[in-house]
């Protein structure tokens, strides 16, 4: 037994795996104590891109170091937009003036192009077309003008007693810089925010715990059963083996999906937990492990040491647990292995279907992706909505399903 | 003949029959695929007998044991024990039943249990004569015992599992297994065709001894018609489920009436070669004067 374990830690397959999940499962402890709040907090707005965000007032708060780096064509050009500098690169192609504007990348050089358009735009060059259209452009050149002429910002608060009724507070030149460390309200969004403005990673994190308990769960139960059944109709036999075997057989013509999906519905909504989601995916994954248990089991019982046993007068409990169980049990840990990994994925697919754990309070994979389905997250671009996920759920699956292969080569070294 | 009767030593009366089967058949299957592997056989075991059931692969003996030791039902017919249909209902029942008939099987590597140290074997079978709740320095006692009956040293065989000693060492370890039960029936099922030549005779030799010290009946089923005239005061010939011809070894070696058994016979070059028992283990003083006190 020692020397199994010793030979299944030295089998790079299952290490691999074994450590993936490992890792995972650090993570999903120890992150959440770096973090604050829980993890479905309403933290930002509607698809947050991933990055770290300051507060402004705390900028403004915050001291202010004069630098002589030069800012102007930076600023103006994260100002104007991709269609603002094509339609830049519009004019300069109507006016028909001599003008090196054919390399510019409107979705790249923003500031060459604002830096052009601003030497030289001609209000009296009259370009064909409505006069809406050249307004159009009249408007553009006022803006990035008025960017470029704003010298800084004056900050006021209200105050009655002054005349104005306002008080300045601070100004802020264009070449003012603070440290982003002086600013005490910051939040960094690893991967974003989600469509209810929710901390994407720290949700995932806690995800992956939960969907790693429900695949735990259900797959603690689906392999519990598939051994009790699978080795009571294998050892037993007679009747009881006929009746086992009709009842795995059903389970297994009907395809579980469906049962899942059934059951799934038939809880209603309110009640549809995580433990009781897992439950249900337990309760349909059990027939291919009893099915595997009770052949094996057959082929057990006719060995001899079974026949010894039962000549030294031992009870068919006994000889099922001394006898037969050892002989399983690699298999039915590989077994298990994989029933964890598919439960992960069952939530998920049902998740989809909105038949998943139905919560507001926790998290789960198939959930993440259901959410970020529902409020479109691929058309808006939000790849952080459902990329991480995705990822997360096929990491999980390789890691067991490496490991699987590593405990395979283990017990059956013929495959190797 | 003398090599023969060297062996058959206290050979003596033998009229205490302590199991009889009668019209037992075994059938697999059903309908037109019914097997019937052992088909309407009737035998008498006796105290202190040495009884060869002989036949070819597939002829069904394994399945007659089976049905004697209980591992499997009987299909038809019944099974006697002192005259009395065998009572095998309850587990109690079947527990006695066990403490008297036990078994040794052909292959000692599926005769273990991989995952147990092999001392289990013979502290479940200290358990089953119900001595479960005995001091732990008696076990030993009695384990200690009984693999010195077999030329074992049981302190060196504590804590290690069965991958750790040869063919020869387990089957001789499921001989003291016997020594510790002590039933009254030994059925040995071809328990030297997986070990070599010179373990085989020193198991053949403990058997001979368990009947001579023990006066235990002993079915040994083979498919080598020389060792069982070697060994046997009584033999059967098997085929296809069916006792071909039985009677005491002399008559049906010496004077075979079936056709069956004349061909076995003409298969075996040299029956009457003596059987090499020079090996290691075997005690040869004892030998000695058993035969001399047999002629
Ligand atoms: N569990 C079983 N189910 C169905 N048929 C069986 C079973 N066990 C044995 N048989 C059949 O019964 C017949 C006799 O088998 P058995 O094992 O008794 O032969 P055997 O004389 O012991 O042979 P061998 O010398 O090879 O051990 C064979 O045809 C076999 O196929
Ligand atoms: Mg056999």
């Amino acid at each position: 037994m020692k020397h199994r374990l010793r030979t299944t830690f030295q089998n790079t397959n299952f290490l691999v795996g074994f450590s993936i999940l490992i890792i995972l499962l650090l993570l999903t402890f120890v992150a959440p104590l770096f973090m604050q709040g829980s993890p479905l907090d309403m933290v930002g707005t509607l698809f947050n891109k991933p990055g770290n965000y300051v507060n402004r007032m705390g900028v403004i708060d915050a001291p202010k170091y004069p630098m002589s780096i030069e800012v102007d064509s930076i600023r103006l050009g994260a100002a104007v937009s991709n269609e603002e500098a094509a339609q830049m690169l519009e004019w300069f192609e109507k006016s028909e003036l001599d003008i090196e504007w054919k390399m510019l990348n409107p979705a790249k050089d923003h500031a060459e192009i604002v830096e052009l358009f601003l030497a030289n735009y001609d209000d009296s060059i009259r370009l064909p077309g409505t006069s809406a259209y050249r307004k159009g452009f009249t408007r553009l050149y006022l803006k990035v003008q008025n960017l470029l002429s704003a010298d800084g910002y004056v900050v006021q608060v209200e105050d009655s007693s002054s005349d104005s009724g306002y008080r300045e507070v601070t100004k802020i030149q264009s070449r003012d810089f603070t440290n982003v460390k002086d600013v005490p309200a910051r939040r960094f969004f690893l991967l974003g925010t989600d469509n209810f403005g929710r901390d994407v990673f720290h949700e995932l994190v806690s995800a992956i715990g939960n969907s790693l308990m429900v695949g735990l769960i259900a797959g603690s139960i689906a392999t519990t059963i598939g051994l009790l059944i699978g080795l009571t109709s294998g050892y037993v036999g007679g009747w009881v083996d006929n009746l086992l075997t009709f009842v795995t057989n059903m389970f297994t013509v009907i395809p579980s999906f469906v049962i899942l999906i059934l059951l799934s519905y038939s809880i209603s909504s309110s009640s549809r937990s995580i433990v009781v989601v897992a439950f249900v995916i337990g309760l349909t994954a059990w027939p291919w492990t009893a099915r595997s248990v009770r052949s094996q089991t057959l082929t057990l019982k006719n060995r001899d040491h079974v026949n010894i046993s039962r000549l030294s007068g031992f009870g068919t409990v006994r000889i099922i647990v001394t006898d037969i169980l050892p002989y399983v049990l690699s298999y039915v840990v590989m077994a298990y292995i994989l029933q964890i990994s598919s439960a992960i994925l069952a939530e998920a697919q049902l998740s989809m279907l909105g038949l998943g754990p139905s919560t507001t309070t926790h998290a789960t994979l198939g959930l993440m992706l259901s959410w970020s389905m529902q409020f479109q997250a691929p058309l808006s671009g939000a790849w952080w909505a459902f990329i991480p996920v995705v990822l997360s759920i096929a990491l999980i699956s390789f890691s067991m399903n490496l490991m699987n292969t590593g405990l395979d080569q283990v017990f059956n070294p013929t495959l190797r | 003949m003398t090599e023969t009767d060297r062996v058959k030593v206290k050979r003596r009366e033998l009229t205490d029959t302590f199991l009889e089967g009668k019209n037992m058949s075994k059938v697999y299957g059903m309908g037109r695929k019914a097997n019937r592997a052992v088909d309407n056989v009737n035998f008498k075991f006796r105290r202190g007998e040495i009884v060869s059931i002989v036949g070819e692969s597939g002829s069904g003996k394994t399945t007659l044991a089976k049905m004697i030791l209980g591992l499997t039902s009987i299909t038809e017919g019944q099974l006697e024990v002192h005259g009395q249909p065998r009572a095998f209902g309850t587990t109690a029942e079947k527990r006695e039943y066990w403490k008297n008939i036990q078994a040794i099987f052909q292959d000692p590597f599926s005769t273990y249990n991989v995952f147990s140290k092999i001392d289990k074997v013979l502290l479940n079978c200290i358990e089953l004569r119900g001595q479960k709740n005995l001091p732990y320095a008696q076990k030993v006692e009695i384990m200690t015992e009984a693999c010195s009956f077999v030329n074992l040293r049981f302190a060196e065989l504590t804590n290690k599992y069965p991958f750790e000693l040869s063919g020869g060492q387990m089957q001789r370890l499921m001989i003291a297994r016997i020594y510790i039960l002590k039933p009254k029936l030994l059925i040995a099922d071809e328990p030297t065709s997986m070990v070599d030549a010179c373990s085989r005779a020193t198991i053949l030799d403990m058997l001979l001894k368990l009947r001579d010290e023990e006066d235990m009946t002993i079915v040994f089923i083979t498919h080598d018609i020389g060792l069982a005239y070697y060994v046997s005061d009584t033999i059967y010939i098997m085929k296809s489920g069916q006792f071909v011809e039985q009677g005491t070894s002399d008559e049906v070696i010496l004077n075979p009436k079936s056709d069956y058994t004349k061909r076995l016979l003409s298969d075996v070059p040299s029956i009457y070669e003596p059987w090499d028992l020079s090996s290691d283990d075997v005690e040869e003083d004892e030998f000695a004067a058993a035969s001399g006190g047999d002629s």
